[in-house]
């Protein structure tokens, strides 16, 4: 789950971490307001949950009330990669010496928590790693021991930063680490980490990413989610339980495993058509989450096949074509679908699919081609 | 025996009174492993298919001498529940339970460092040796014995190469789920060690999935290490970058853990890449 920068922010200043002043409006007039309160120039910065705000002309600087005024007018309701801006954060507007950056991640590898810094802030980590790897100190940490004094400074010394900011430095970045920890996330990102007037350093920027898996414990967080930003596929589909992604192909499939389910989109495009959605049932579906994955796979309006490919293990196979068939009552549609079921009890589930005529095929390479040519209205 | 479980396989359940804990033992038993007791804090004194439960793994190993322990227990209790494991002596801890935050993986992680105990998973569906025991919950139907090894990232996608594999009359040694988190036990290499030195093992599938770099490690580990031919499959050629496809860990994120690059990998090392599940079979039928 994403977080919006004024959101990461926050938790960020009940760490520690110095942010600048500054309130949320959904209004153009609200952000006239809290322009007035803040005094002198400001930057209105929409809330959208992607990456390239800036680029794509979502962030501008005003210079007093009235251009605050006009510049939320302008970027409310503007569209960002397919998103809508419904808020913007309105935050004084900093005088910028240099830009560093400041990220956690997970690292695989080691398995533990790493800290990503530098010196090359404001621009994204990736870019830096592609064009000046060297630019980028990674330093790891020890979940059990923590973040030392040492590691810190050792960083701030690295990143080249005046001994007028070492401590400052330290004080943010163990900030930094005990939001991420604390929080669970998967990511906590400063970026940047501005140097300003009076040799003082600023987090003007801020992402947390959090680890879905972790969410049941910090009830507070879950409720930061915002909503306006899920489409309604995808907010039934977790509300269910349900991995769904939309792609932009004509074939819906539903598949019981995660690889599996990327295994049959793969082989949908091998056989010459494209799917339209990676949807995993999880292990163990019953029949109800079985009807709401198929309603959110007819939704879309591309569609022009649903193949079925079930494996069944943990998932039984008399329930997904129980399931099939109880959505079936339910959504009144004339799609085409192929259903290849196989695994635990595979003779019950085919039974009851043969017995309501509904087609079906053994392996998953004639369940595709089916999907394929169904699709293509063969 | 094969690899990791077999006829000595002593196993305990974890999480053995709970909806899938006592299905999945119940299964286990039929296909003929050898399940000698379950522990469900609390339940301790009863009794669950013919198998006594305690309250704690130190007094299930205590009174059963398993060697083996399997884990159904929900996931916020499963990093426990892998550390009462490994802290009661035993030495393979696999871990069924998806959903587990990765923050308390990095704490497993670290404490299981401190013994000798092997974590496989989570979020993965065991093991089975064909013929002698199965650990998780794969199907029943894979009985057919041989000299394939197969390990994998994914679950169902583990059944569907299996299943092409028994359709051509090709039979497993062992087969082992890793699972799809970011951060597991037992990642591919280990298990391609295993594979190396068993004598019952003589060609290997491995099948991996987008997101990391395991793979593209496997594929060094091979061209330094390995005799015996690999052939693999990795799912996710499709799948747009920045977008979770289900696991956890099956995410492509700047440029790193796309499928072409691992195919590439393994391509580079001599390891044949199947396009398609079937397709495995093919190429292993075509190298026996």
């Amino acid at each position: 789950m994403k977080l919006h920068e004024y959101q990461s922010k926050r938790i960020f200043a009940e760490y520690g971490v110095p942010i600048p002043k500054g309130e949320v409006a959904t209004s153009a007039v609200e952000a006239r307001d809290i322009a007035r309160k803040l005094g002198g120039p400001v930057v209105i910065k929409s809330q959208v949950l992607v990456g390239g705000r800036g680029k794509a002309g979502g962030v501008k600087l005003a210079k007093d009330p009235d251009e605050a005024e006009a510049v939320a007018d302008q970027i409310l309701g503007m569209d960002i990669k397919g998103l809508t801006v419904e808020k913007v954060l309105v935050d004084q507007a900093a005088d910028i010496k240099e830009e560093i950056y400041l990220g956690i991640v997970i690292d695989r590898a080691r398995q533990m928590p790493v800290i990503i810094a530098s010196a090359e802030g404001g621009v994204e980590i990736e870019e830096v790693a592609k064009t000046n790897p060297d630019a980028i100190k990674r330093l790891p940490v020890d979940p059990q021991v923590g973040l030392m004094d040492f590691h810190a400074r050792n960083l701030a010394f690295d990143l080249g930063l005046g001994r007028a900011y070492v401590g400052q430095f330290m004080k943010i970045l163990k900030g930094l680490y005990a939001a991420f920890i604390n929080t669970d996330a998967s990511l906590a990102e400063i970026n940047p980490l501005v140097v300003v007037e009076g040799e003082k350093l600023l987090a003007v920027d801020g992402k947390i990413l959090l680890d879905d898996n972790a969410l049941y414990r910090h009830p507070d967080l879950a409720e930061m989610r915002d909503v306006q930003e899920e489409t309604d596929s995808e907010r039934e589909a977790r509300l269910a339980g349900l991995s769904f992604v939309k792609l932009d192909g004509e074939i819906g499939c539903m598949v019981n495993g995660a690889g599996l389910a990327m295994a049959t989109m793969d082989i949908v495009k091998y056989y010459g058509g494209e799917p339209a959605n990676f949807l995993d049932i999880g292990g163990g579906a019953k029949s109800d989450k079985v009807a709401t994955a198929l309603r959110i796979i007819l939704r879309d309006p591309k569609v022009k096949a649903v193949l079925f490919n079930i494996f069944g293990g943990i998932t039984r196979c008399d329930e997904v074509a129980k399931g099939i068939l109880e959505a079936l009552e339910q959504v009144d549609t004339n799609i085409p679908m192929v259903a290849r079921l196989v695994g635990t009890n595979e003779e019950e589930g085919r039974e009851i699919l043969a017995a309501a005529n509904f087609p079906s095929a053994a392996s998953l390479g004639e369940a595709a081609q089916r999907a394929v040519e169904l699709a293509k209205g063969a | 025996m094969s690899i990791l479980i077999g006829k000595n396989t002593r196993l305990l359940v974890q999480g053995i009174t709970g909806r899938e804990g006592a299905f999945h033992t119940q299964q286990m038993i039929e296909y003929g492993t050898n399940v000698v007791g379950g522990v469900t804090p609390g339940k301790g004194g009863e009794w669950v298919h013919g198998v006594p439960v305690f309250d704690t793994m130190k007094e299930a190993v205590n009174a059963t001498d398993a060697n083996t322990s399997v884990i159904y227990v929900p996931a916020r209790f499963a990093a426990d529940a892998i550390m009462e494991a490994a802290d009661a002596g035993v030495g393979l801890v696999i871990c069924i339970t998806e959903g587990l935050p990765v923050l308390d993986m990095t704490r497993v992680q670290r404490f299981l460092a401190g013994t000798s105990t092997r974590l496989i998973g989570p979020n993965c569906p065991g093991l089975i040796t064909p013929g002698e025991a199965k650990v998780g919950i794969t199907p029943n139907s894979f009985t057919m014995s041989g000299n394939v090894g197969l390990v994998s990232r994914s679950g169902t996608l583990t059944y569907e190469v299996a299943q092409a594999l028994n359709d051509k009359g090709i039979g497993l040694s062992t087969a082992v789920g890793i699972g799809g988190d970011p951060i597991i036990g037992t990642n591919f290499i280990d298990v391609l060690r295993l594979f190396e030195s068993d004598p019952l093992t003589d060609q290997v599938v491995l099948i991996g999935e987008i997101g990391g770099t395991d793979e593209q490690n496997a594929a060094a580990f091979i061209a330094e290490n390995m005799t015996k031919s690999v052939t693999a499959f990795i799912a996710g050629r499709t799948a747009p970058p920045g977008k979770r496809m289900g696991h956890a860990g099956a995410i492509i994120q700047g440029g790193e853990g796309t499928a072409a690059e691992k195919i590439k990998a393994f391509e580079a090392v001599n390891v044949k890449v199947a396009q398609q599940p079937e397709e495995v079979a093919d190429i292993v039928a075509a190298q026996m």
